[in-house]
């Protein structure tokens, strides 16, 4: 319990009424905290319990009705097997996991630059990488589509991995920057000195000194970009196509929801599929995704 | 629900002897062209080609016919034109429509409800034992694609009582159900209730690290002289923690004005046109209709939105690190 907590509940009325007052507004709190709560929950509770029901179960009577419970995983082999889901959530793997590392490396040599080389406009070239923070990807999709039609129509770039490899990173570049930079400049400043004076490369500081010591601000950045991806629906739907051929969860939660909008026992067991992995990664990495998130905005 | 990729953070109070003026002034050697340029190089080359070119050329798109996504015809403004004269992306006649007000009103409802519920929560919660189980459960939305976010709200709003939990309620006390989604006057709103069980977590988070960050004797002091529980928040914790607020605000907005894929799942932009917002239509316009002329301005629209915010975060920053 915080310092501002203990001296919130701390006061303890002295009178009789005052107490009365004081246990009223605990209930108060209570309650608003429980409703706050089941708000929270429910709709996934929801969601969860009737990817468990046979799809009769769920047309007759509502999922809340505890009384109508036949335990089936149906839903989740129909999904995985017939509908594809098994091999989006290979593909998914197969496209998050490098989007996530190249970002990664790409923009912790960059902030490494930004940070610790000495060149001219070096302020000015990283004002420029936190514009880029806010430029929509939007304004890239059509020259990017343009382009790799134009230019490689035999590297099936805007059908293949390696394009939405690069461009994810690419997105992702700005952020992994910014964040990795404002790190990289408060670890202190001796350390690296003294590397230097004993003659190690640029490199070597990089990968001996930075590197290891910016395990957590690496990780909030690591965290925030894998879920980015994997969520992704967006950029999937321009660099992969709608198609059936290569599906990412959301495609594939998203194709499932056009074919079957009322197929409410498929639908529900491919949407707790793709929340399966975010959340195991959240609930996993909990502190390091807020801190990623607390990362400045308040002062520390 | 996507907000945590592209925050707005500002960049970390430093001290100043890790400032980027300290830092030079103290540094022995001169600069270093190759270690810059090899260290830089990856980045540099993937932002060229995969932002600042496509930037470029989209913006200049925006300016022609732009058929197949080659430029074809310069037409001046003729896009921008069409656009604003269309009654589905501004319509300003009583009662206003189309998928730029539609903005506005999330910009209004989604980011003041959303900080709102995120203060009451980080305060409230901070009185109970429980506080950390409350901040997760509203946190979890957080990590959620916003494709199965989609899902498991047309779930809650079904129209069928057997099915959507909100109708069924309803109808315990008798209501005939409402079509949450197919209804245009509604519709907007229900989304923007689901954006919003989305980033409430995002919220209480930044919020309940800001009211913990205020020192315990200001309070105490406070206490001591008498001061209400009201006058505590209103005159102690709310302008204490109205600088992460504003950032707050400034994510929240940035995320309404890139927001596609909720809208995209949920209702396709519908009933009608009703549910659109500009991402939608860019999206349509350009990757749908293959309008891409048409589809360029929409895009450069956003980015243009978004410009005011880039200066100001351009500023703080450099503010900050020069002082």
């Amino acid at each position: 319990m915080s310092v501002l907590a203990e001296s919130l509940a701390g006061s303890r009325p002295r009178t009789p009424a005052g107490r009365a007052v004081a246990a009223l507004n605990h209930a108060v709190i209570h309650i608003v905290l429980g409703l706050i709560g089941l708000i929270w929950l429910v709709p996934t509770i929801g969601l969860l319990v009737t990817s468990f029901r046979p799809r009769s179960d769920i047309q007759a009577t509502g999922w809340w009705d505890i009384f109508e419970l036949h335990f089936t995983l149906d839903n989740y082999r129909q999904v995985l097997e017939a509908q594809g889901m098994l091999q989006a959530f290979m593909n998914t793997v197969f496209i998050a996991v490098p989007s996530t590392l190249l970002p990664l490396g790409i923009g912790a040599l960059a902030a490494y630059a930004f940070s610790w080389i000495r060149f001219p406009f070096r302020d000015t070239l990283f004002l420029i990488v936190t514009a880029f923070l806010l430029v929509p990807v939007q304004v890239a999709f059509i020259p990017l589509l343009t382009m790799s039609r134009d230019l490689l129509p035999d590297l099936q770039l805007t059908r293949g991995f390696g394009a939405i490899w690069l461009a994810h990173t690419a997105f992702g570049l700005p952020l992994a920057i910014f964040l990795l930079r404002n790190f990289f400049i408060t670890l202190p400043k001796d350390l690296i000195e003294a590397a230097r004076m004993d003659g190690a490369s640029n490199f070597s500081i990089f990968r001996r000194i930075v590197i290891p010591l910016s395990v957590p601000a690496l990780a909030s950045f690591a965290i925030f970009q894998f879920l980015w991806v994997w969520n992704d629906l967006l950029v999937a739907l321009v660099f992969l196509g709608p198609g059936t051929d290569v599906r990412v969860m959301p495609t594939a939660l998203f194709n499932l929801l056009g074919a079957y909008g009322g197929a409410w026992h498929l639908l529900t067991a491919g949407a707790f599929l793709t929340m399966i992995v975010p959340l195991g990664v959240f609930l996993a990495l909990q502190r390091a995704f807020v801190r990623g998130i607390l990362a400045g905005s308040v002062k520390s | 629900m996507g907000l945590a990729p592209t925050p707005v953070i500002p960049a970390r109070d430093l001290p100043a002897r890790a400032g980027l003026t300290a830092a030079r002034a103290r540094r022995p050697e001169g600069p270093n062209y190759v270690a810059a340029v090899l260290f830089l190089l990856p980045a540099t080359v993937l932002l060229a080609v995969f932002l600042l070119y496509p930037a470029l050329y989209t913006v200049l798109l925006s300016f022609n016919r732009g058929r197949n996504g080659v430029f074809t015809e310069w037409v001046g403004l003729d896009n921008y034109v069409r656009l604003f004269s269309d009654p589905d992306f501004l319509n300003l006649t009583f009662p206003p429509s189309g998928a730029l007000w539609n903005n506005v009103l999330w910009i209004v409802f989604y980011t003041s409800i959303v900080i709102f519920l995120g203060l009451i929560i980080a305060v409230v919660a901070a009185r109970v034992r429980y506080e950390s189980i409350i901040k997760a459960i509203v946190f979890i939305p957080m990590a959620i694609a916003a494709t199965a976010l989609a899902v498991i709200w047309k779930f809650v709003y079904s129209p069928d009582a057997n099915i959507g939990l909100l109708n069924a309620i309803l109808g315990a006390v008798g209501v005939s159900p409402i079509s949450w989604l197919g209804d245009e006057r509604i519709v907007n709103f229900a989304l923007i209730a689901v954006g919003i069980w989305g980033s409430v977590g995002f919220a209480t988070v930044i919020l309940s690290a800001a009211v913990k960050s205020i020192p315990a004797e200001i309070i105490e002091s406070a206490r001591v002289e008498g001061a209400k529980e009201r006058q505590i928040f209103f005159r102690i914790i709310l302008p204490m923690v109205s600088l992460p607020m504003s950032v707050l605000a400034v994510t929240l907005i940035v995320n309404v004005i890139k927001l596609f894929d909720l809208i995209y799942v949920m209702t396709a932009g519908g009933p009608g046109k009703a549910s659109r917002v500009i991402a939608f239509t860019m999206y349509q316009q350009a990757m749908q209709a293959g309008q891409f002329g048409y589809g360029s301005a929409v895009a450069v629209v956003m980015l243009v939105v978004l410009i005011p915010i880039m200066v100001f975060n351009v500023r703080r920053f450099r503010t900050k690190s020069v002082t």
